[in-house]
């Protein structure tokens, strides 16, 4: 078929139906996505404030031991980070196919190396932890083994957002070569700070529930900061995470390429945006209120930010079911011309295989050319021995050819060994007759 | 031929995923669906124990293997599970797309359960301090957990079992259909004791080590765990006999070969030897600690782990090669192309319909070029230029270190499948042979790279 979309390729689908209804498909899509995202937010976040405080208690103890406590939370959100991904990783596996498998391969190092860098980072966030009071004296190697995991994970989502961004961009495949390039893509870079201001908030937020519970011994295991105190820097840093969302937001939809934007996929990102509005005032009350009453809005506070996210993520969704819209048309309509053209074809190869040319008796001269030709000539040695020679050997004794080649044996130590010759009797007699009297 | 050819030259594709699951399958067996039960039967022996003292020796000795199990496996063991995937979509895209297609609800059961999984060894690991007080509790937790691992592996040797033999799939393309393929249960019944056997065997390992200082706790954990060990050796060897036994005859044809090449045709016998070995170290070790009278010295105690972990990795080799040429029984070759294609490229030839190729149409001008493409979507998920199972390797084997035939090449690869029964037939039109028989030879003699799309992109035909 003419590919009208000039450089943009367009491969073929799987010609398997879709599991389920696609309405369906993207709804679990976009649902367990949100769930990995923010345990991926938690395990991101939650190093970037672990080292940030280990840092600041080198000079103030309390820091150190908060530090801690945010270091025990890691070990199992890495955990349900990585879990969580599976849904999602499936089901964008069997809606986009083509797309995400294509994007994978174009960035394929990168994409591979992502199973030992996790395994890398995931072992130096035990040893971490771990390591917290026998290294306590070495504060520096401490901080350098919890620095070394915190850099890889911050090198991971952007190996994930280069490829499910790629993927949006049949036109620009034929261009990339390798991650570097596919990373070079206008919109990677701001979406990837979006990310981590998130990451930041999400983070905060959560170690603010965790630590707020009546249950949670803060007391006993942190000494020298107030509870409220603690709580009031951790919302600070939603804060400020969460306002500067308001200069990176707009560069992110404004670097996006055109063809996925509509309307209604502005709208309703545009609502989510309004939604944090409120969620900010709350964020500023927090902070700014006594400390006696830390904590009353915190409910709000998540509520109107998870429904940001939802409206955020259900915008994004929109944004790649319009950007691939077109290409997926082309697609199918290939794929259909060609799920024709191999019926056709079946259909000819069955109609000439009902027709054979007609002929009696096996025709050893060919079968010898098809099936024993390319190892044995006439009177030189290829990979096994000359006919002329086998000839010598069984003289007259066409069974034995037969047997040989049911079942080979290794007779000669610098030969490599025959495999065994599959075909019906008749037609091994056939080519040992021939074989018997070939001459040149 | 519908995504950009991912390609390791040197590493060889296939050897990619070889390592990661390999790694994988040495973890989960021995460390997760052997050794939780283990690990629970540990705390729930010692919890019986009568004097506070034994008590929580017994209770640190299982908490301390079962911290270093949970390290291993919430690490390496998880990221190479989904390495497995992420490794075989850039490999052969084609047969992990559809297989998603048709197991998608069973991943997704397998995904619940895996979610399940983790959060109950998160739990059992996480409370085992805490909880001390109610041990029933504890180890309740323990023996679900060891459930949800057992059905984590069960499912997932559905799907390994359908790629060996679809069975009834092929002709009505559905869900059960492709679960219960005939090698399902066998596969299960043959994995389940391995697994156990050698959670345990790994465990007497960690008892020497942990328990090194403590000889009494170190002769009665060792009996104890040879006592689990026997226990599951018989079923080990039943489970073994019904898999051998109910592999389709064409896989049993290529057994004798499925150990690399036909030169190493008695590695075969080496597995049986392997199988044989593991089995009867493991049981004389067992034996011997069953006693528990007499210390079990570390090295011994290593050396059934090694035998067995050195036949799981061979066991899952052979199982690999020996659903070759297929990597979906019936349905897709392992060179990446559906059989029922077949006859369109024989008839048009597969760069006219390969998304990616930058020849369409074979002239004598682009001949060496043409074969080069065909080279790269017919024979890469396997074969290397230059790396490891290289193509020069393989032809010289045959016809010497060259300059090589164009027609010898042709002829052999036209009719190889017939007579290396792992081999796919040659997908492609008979120009398309000669081209890559052009290829070859020009690569015989000059040499020539071969980047994947992974460093230098695609090309479309102009």
């Amino acid at each position: 078929m003419e590919n009208p979309a000039f450089s943009t390729p367009i491969p073929h689908d799987l010609p398997l139906p879709l599991p389920a209804p696609e309405w369906l498909l993207v709804l679990l899509l976009v649902l367990s996505f949100m769930v990995h995202l923010l345990f991926v937010n938690f395990m991101v976040g939650g190093s970037l404030l672990t080292i940030f405080f280990e840092w600041k208690g080198r000079k103030q103890k309390a820091f150190d031991d908060i530090a801690h406590e945010i270091a025990k939370t890691i070990t199992v959100n890495k955990s349900l980070a990585v879990v969580m991904g599976v849904a999602p990783l499936l089901l964008i596996n069997v809606l986009y196919t083509v797309y995400f498998y294509s994007a994978n391969a174009l960035t394929g190092l990168a994409w591979i190396l992502i199973v030992p860098l996790i395994t890398v980072a995931f072992l130096l966030t035990y040893l971490h932890k771990y390591s917290w009071d026998s290294l306590q004296n070495h504060k520096g190697l401490h901080l350098f083994i919890g620095g070394v995991a915190t850099a890889i994970f911050l090198c991971i989502p952007l190996v994930f957002l280069v490829n499910i961004n790629l993927m949006l961009f049949p036109n620009l495949w034929n261009e990339v070569h390798g991650f570097f390039s596919a990373l070079m893509i206008p919109n990677v870079f701001p979406r990837y700070f979006h990310f981590l201001a998130a990451s930041i908030t999400a983070a905060c937020l959560f170690l603010v529930g965790y630590m707020k519970r009546s249950q949670y011994p803060y007391e006993s295991l942190i000494r020298g900061l107030p509870r409220a105190e603690l709580l009031k820097i951790l919302y600070s840093g939603a804060l400020g995470a969460t306002g500067l969302q308001f200069l990176i937001g707009p560069l992110v939809y404004l670097t996006l390429p055109s063809h996925g934007i509509s309307i209604s996929m502005s709208l309703v990102i545009l609502a989510g945006v309004f939604l944090a509005v409120p969620a900010m005032i709350y964020l500023w009350r927090e902070v700014s209120e006594p400390k006696a009453t830390v904590g009353r809005h915190f409910n709000k506070i998540v509520f109107l930010l998870t429904l940001t996210v939802v409206f955020m993520v259900s915008g994004r969704h929109m944004y790649r079911a319009t950007s691939l819209e077109g290409h997926k048309k082309l697609v199918k309509a290939k794929t259909e011309t060609y799920a024709k053209a191999v019926a056709e074809a079946t259909e000819a190869a069955k109609t000439n295989a009902a027709n054979p040319i007609a002929s009696d008796a096996p025709d050893g001269k060919v079968l010898f050319s098809s099936y024993c030709g390319a190892c044995h000539g006439y009177d030189k040695r290829q990979v096994g021995p000359p006919v002329l020679e086998i000839q010598g050997i069984y003289n007259g004794n066409i069974d034995g050819i037969v047997q040989w080649a049911k079942a080979p044996g290794k007779k000669r130590a610098d030969y490599p060994q025959m495999p065994p010759m599959p075909l019906p009797d008749e037609q091994l007699r056939a080519i040992g007759g021939y074989m018997l009297e070939m001459k040149n | 031929m519908d995504f950009p050819v991912f390609h390791l030259d040197f590493l060889n594709n296939r050897f990619l995923i070889a390592i990661i699951a390999v790694l994988h399958v040495l973890i989960n067996h021995p460390l997760a669906v052997g050794g939780l039960p283990l690990i629970t039967l540990l705390e729930w022996w010692g919890s019986k124990k009568k004097s506070q003292d034994e008590m929580s020796q017994w209770d640190h000795l299982a908490y301390r293997i079962l911290f270093v199990f949970f390290i291993i496996t919430t690490t390496l063991g998880a990221m190479t599970g989904v390495g497995i995937w992420l490794s075989a979509s850039l490999i052969n895209p084609y047969a992990i797309g559809s297989l998603i297609r048709v197991f998608f609800w069973a991943w997704f059961v397998e995904w619940i359960v895996f979610v399940t999984e983790v959060c109950l060894i998160l739990a059992y690991f996480l409370t085992w301090k805490k909880l001390l007080i109610d041990k029933a509790k504890h180890i309740r937790l323990g023996i679900i957990l060891s459930v949800a691992s057992w059905i984590t592996m069960s499912i997932i040797v559905a799907i390994l079992g359908f790629m060996m033999d679809p069975g009834n799939w092929r002709t009505d393309r559905s869900l059960i259909n492709g679960i219960l393929n005939p090698l399902y249960l066998p596969q299960l019944a043959f994995r389940t004791p391995l697994a156990m056997v050698m959670g345990g065997a790994v465990g007497l390992g960690f008892v020497n080590l942990f328990a090194r200082h403590q000889r009494s706790l170190r002769l009665e954990a060792s009996a104890l765990i040879s006592r689990w060990m026997i226990f599951w050796l018989p079923f080990l060897a039943v489970g073994g006999y019904w898999y051998y036994h109910r592999l389709p005859s064409t896989m049993i044809g290529n057994l004798a070969v499925a150990n690399t090449t036909q030169e190493f045709a008695n590695w075969y016998h080496i597995l049986l030897v392997t199988i044989v070995a593991g089995v009867v170290s493991a049981f004389a070790v067992a034996i011997y600690g069953s006693l528990g009278r007499f210390k079990i010295p570390a090295l011994v105690s290593v050396v059934p782990s090694l035998i067995l972990m050195g036949l799981l990795a061979h066991f899952e080799r052979v199982r690999e090669f020996i659903r070759k040429p297929y990597a979906i029984g019936g349905y897709l070759y392992s060179n990446g192309f559906r059989e029922e294609d077949y006859p369109l490229f024989k008839k048009d030839g597969i760069l006219k319909h390969a998304t990616y190729s930058s020849v369409k149409t074979i002239t004598d001008q682009n001949k060496i070029l043409a074969g080069k493409e065909v080279f790269m979507l017919a024979c890469t998920r396997c074969h290397t230029l230059n790396g490891i199972n290289s193509i020069r390797t393989n032809i010289t084997a045959m016809y010497g270190p060259g300059p090589w035939s164009k027609d010898q090449l042709s002829n052999y690869i036209g009719v190889m499948h017939s007579t290396r029964r792992y081999m796919p037939p040659f997908p492609g039109s008979p120009q398309e042979l000669d081209a890559l028989a052009a290829y070859l030879v020009y690569f015989g003699t000059y040499g020539d790279q071969l980047p994947g799309a992974q460093s230098i992109g695609t090309k479309l035909a102009q």
